[in-house]
């Protein structure tokens, strides 16, 4: 079936949101997992029904669940997350050293060529890799290598969150990790090096323009142009146009340059989208309005895109990997909230409809767009 | 034979029911039980305690006989209620959370 698959990974169990190419009408699965943490669920690109979820709780530690027929049906796989080597220690939050604990899964990236390859990015940061369809974890230490004794976690927790794969380059992988930054490996993930400059956190750290240390919230790129980077950390919203050796600032005309997410139109790699969130301390919408902003022009110029999304006491949030796009024509955009809804727009953000709304607090949404 | 009785995730998670039993070598202690119990149910492994040290999760605690044995050392041998399965072993999760 030509359509779309949407996989929301929330509070209480994974959800699965189907619908045709129109996108108007959505199919809503029963919860998988019940009851569990999702953090993130997403489907290898080399096969769409293999889908990778994790799966936790605090009482019962993590699990890592694998679907062959696009989340009809599940089964466990491996769970054990062990640091290669000695794991040492890392930054605490009162600047004394911490020993690194595994703690969750918070992102999973299957490769883009065999569906039995995965990345799984976890709490406390570091970055593993099955080959084996999730049976067995690896770590790439490399990782932890690149001045981790430098990194401190942020108040979520210090979980690398972010995992891009270059659909050019199979040796290029970035990663980013909250609050330690944003991370380039060119050899397969075996060595890696901070690509942090040009970011700027005069409020966050002691040294604003620090190697390490800078809380980066989300990353995205477009296939066709990977050496293009756009970044929303903390505050500010970035990009790079040299796979992040350099970066500048893109927030222009924001309400607010503080956010979780960022995603890239399908089609028109110049084209992005932000949603603004009023502060690190108050984590809702400007004004109680829940605005996706988009720029067609790489950053600097946004607009705001409100038909059909609350204009009125709106204090959601919007988690850092809670927004995707499919790659239908028109591009179709997709988030979800911590109320429960998940919202979507058939036409790259113009119009939005919840087609959920009472989800417990979502997570993560990824897209996959079935052939 | 001992009986276990799984908090509700867990026998979820493995795909059983409630109750499973499992039969373990005198002397029968609860490190046995356990080990059998992630033998036969590969993806409770982690879930009651750490993959590498075995030491138990912080909000899952053993119950026997109406006793608290989450402390106990884990190769003391169980007590014959347990062991010929008059009573069941329970594994409880911490009533915490949201």
């Amino acid at each position: 079936m030509s359509g779309v698959r949407v996989l929301v990974g929330t509070r209480k169990g994974a959800f699965i949101l189907s619908s045709d190419v129109r996108r108007k009408k959505w199919d809503v699965s029963s919860p998988h997992f019940p009851g569990w943490e999702i953090y993130h669920l997403k489907g290898s690109p080399a096969d769409p029904d293999r889908l990778y979820a994790s799966q936790s709780t605090g009482w019962f530690g993590q699990q890592i669940q694998r679907s062959n027929d696009g989340g009809q049906n599940w089964e466990p796989v491996g769970n054990e997350f062990t640091y290669d080597g000695v794991p040492g220690t890392h930054q605490w939050y009162d600047g004394t050293q911490h020993p690194w604990e595994f703690k969750r899964v918070w992102y999973l990236e299957p490769a883009l060529d065999d569906p039995d390859t995965v990345y799984a990015g976890v709490e406390d940061a570091a970055l593993f890799r099955s080959q084996d369809g999730g049976q067995t974890w690896q770590e790439l230490p490399g990782l932890r290598s690149a001045k981790g004794h430098l990194w401190s976690p942020g108040a979520g927790g210090m979980c690398l969150h972010t995992i891009l794969l270059d659909p050019t380059d199979s040796r290029r992988i970035f990663t980013a990790i909250s609050a330690a930054g944003a991370f380039r490996s060119d050899d397969g993930g075996e060595t890696w090096k901070p690509i942090n400059k040009g970011l700027k956190s005069d409020w966050e750290l002691p040294d604003p323009e620090a190697d390490v240390g800078h809380c980066v919230h989300n990353i995205a790129m477009h296939p066709t142009r990977p050496g293009v980077l756009f970044m929303q950390k903390h505050w500010d919203v970035m990009r790079s146009d040299d796979a992040g050796d350099h970066w500048v600032e893109v927030s222009g005309n924001l309400p607010s340059d503080f956010g979780f997410p960022i995603a890239v139109h399908a089609h028109e790699p110049e084209t992005i989208y932000v949603v603004p969130i009023k502060s690190d301390s108050e984590h809702y919408p400007p004004e109680g309005k829940l605005r996706v902003y988009r720029s067609r022009t790489g950053g600097n110029e946004w607009e705001a895109l409100t038909n059909g999304l609350p204009q009125e006491n709106c204090f959601v949030n919007i988690y850092r990997s809670a927004m995707a796009v499919d790659q239908h024509d028109p591009c179709g955009i997709y988030f979800g909230t911590t109320g429960g809804q998940v919202y979507a727009s058939p036409d790259a953000g113009d119009h939005w409809t919840a087609i959920v709304h009472d989800l417990p607090a979502v997570l993560s949404v990824e897209v996959q767009t079935l052939p | 034979m001992i009986r276990v009785i799984l908090p509700t995730h867990l026998w979820r998670l493995a795909g059983t029911q409630r109750e499973v039993q499992v039969d373990v070598e005198d002397p029968a202690t609860l490190e046995a039980v356990l080990d059998e119990l992630e033998a036969r149910y590969p993806m409770l492994r982690g879930t009651i305690r750490d993959h590498t040290t075995k030491k138990r999760r912080d909000f899952v605690r053993f119950f026997l006989c109406g006793e608290d044995w989450s402390l106990e050392p884990a190769d003391t041998p169980l007590p014959e209620a347990i062991t010929t399965g008059a009573e069941p072993l329970r594994i409880i999760g911490a009533l915490a959370g949201g």
